[in-house]
């Protein structure tokens, strides 16, 4: 038995969502809220004669990180491709609630989002949209208490559609190589936009784009690690201490900054022509390049997501 | 989706003290389940709900087996299956159960 892989030691990528809480937090200090056993399933799902998850695709529950006291909520991004359905969105919004309410109350010092979403569930999208409109709401509301929400982002499914706009919330984000954060999904923007304008099935050009070395040299994720889950519970310990404040100035900062990135590469077409107009060496090969050659590269000044 | 269940009895009761576990996710040729330590003596069931309908006769073959090969006494195992192969849900019946002989 000595043999097999410590919980800490496993690649994010890999693991399931209560692979990477168990591995996060400190050793068997995690509980969770609304368990499996208490099937809070959708009750949508079967209408379209499709089978539910016992916990609805995402894991919520309170644990101790390097022996402070944190929220955290796990999207299985294998269920449904990780997608916000009414149950799964409640669970995710009243975690957030819990944490304001408990904010000067010995309530957590930080929480922690492992997301891992296509965004929204076809199937109960009303529901879905809803849910990620209350919990940006509710994340503002939580940083406002002067809790950082931490955003954590490897999975297979990424960050796409409101979860990408909920990591764009987060006081801090932290992202593995095989992550993608954005908006409209690559197929979405092709089914609308033809194949001329995006390729979806050119993952090179989808890396490229939505891939999260794009988004850390373009202040759009705060700490780029190489993939263990080890490395994403080290980063989370540190970014804690550092998470902005939560205040106008921050806010009016980030809006200069992101206009100012507008203004500078709104009309470079792929992510390359960023980099040569941002002087970095050998724009053309950062995609590809090892995680060790692409940490040594100096990341372009105003690349700090809330522009301090 | 097709929704039934299995009944059995086994040689003897499951091991340990743990009172729930959860194996697995239901995806794509792949299942979850959920194992409860709530039933008396040497009962043991298995609901199925499972995306894939018309295999009952073998979803039944294999569970039995598994109740033979493994003595799951006292345990509730509930699936959701997304049109996992049988060696996949023997697989993961079998790794259930034993997470169940582990501490929590």
């Amino acid at each position: 038995m000595s043999n097999l892989l410590q919980p800490h030691e496993a690649d994010w990528y890999e693991a399931s969502a209560r692979e990477r809480v168990a591995g996060l937090l400190d050793p068997k200090s995690f509980v969770e809220f609304v368990g499996p056993e208490q099937r809070a399933m959708s009750p949508h799902l079967a209408q379209f004669d499709l089978t539910g998850a016992f916990d609805d695709g995402i894991v919520v529950g309170r644990g101790r990180l390097d022996r402070q006291e944190v929220f955290v909520a796990a999207q299985e991004g294998r269920f449904m491709g990780g997608a916000f359905g009414e149950v799964h969105g409640a669970k995710l919004l009243g975690l957030l609630r819990a944490a304001r309410d408990g904010a000067g109350r010995g309530g957590p010092r930080a929480v922690l989002l492992l997301l891992d979403t296509g965004g929204v569930r076809l199937q109960e999208a009303n529901a879905g949209e809803l849910a990620i409109s209350e919990i940006i709401n509710a994340i503002a509301q939580v940083r406002s208490a002067g809790i950082p929400v931490l955003g954590l982002v490897g999975g297979r499914a990424g960050a796409f559609g409101g979860g990408g706009i909920i990591t764009a919330c987060c006081s801090r984000i932290v992202v593995s190589e095989h992550a993608r954060v954005s908006v409209s999904g690559p197929e979405v923007i092709e089914t609308n936009k033809g194949v001329e304008e995006f390729d979806s099935k050119d993952r090179a050009l989808v890396w490229r784009v939505c891939g999260v070395r794009t988004r850390y040299l373009t202040g759009g994720a705060d700490c780029y690690v190489k993939g263990s889950i080890q490395d994403f519970r080290e980063a989370a310990i540190a970014l804690i201490a550092h998470a902005p404040p939560f205040e106008l100035a921050t806010l009016n900062a980030e809006q200069q900054r992101l206009a100012e990135r507008l203004e500078r590469f709104g009309d470079c077409r792929d992510a390359p022509e960023i980099w040569r107009k941002a002087g970095l060496p050998q724009p053309e090969r950062i995609a590809e390049i090892t995680d060790d050659a692409f940490l040594a590269i100096q990341r372009p000044t105003g690349a700090d997501h809330d522009a301090r | 989706m097709e929704q039934f269940q299995v009944r059995g009895t086994a040689k003897k009761r499951a091991g340990g003290h743990r009172h729930q576990a959860i194996t697995g996710v239901n995806t794509s040729g792949n299942l979850e389940i959920l194992v409860e330590r709530v039933l008396p003596d040497r009962e043991c069931l298995v609901d199925v709900t499972t995306a894939v309908t018309g295999f009952r006769a073998i979803w039944e073959a294999v569970i039995q087996e598994f109740f033979e090969r493994s003595s799951p006494g006292g345990l509730r195992f509930s699936i959701n299956d997304g049109g996992a192969r049988p060696d996949t849900v023997t697989l993961r019946l079998m790794q259930s159960a034993r997470l169940m002989e582990t501490e929590a």
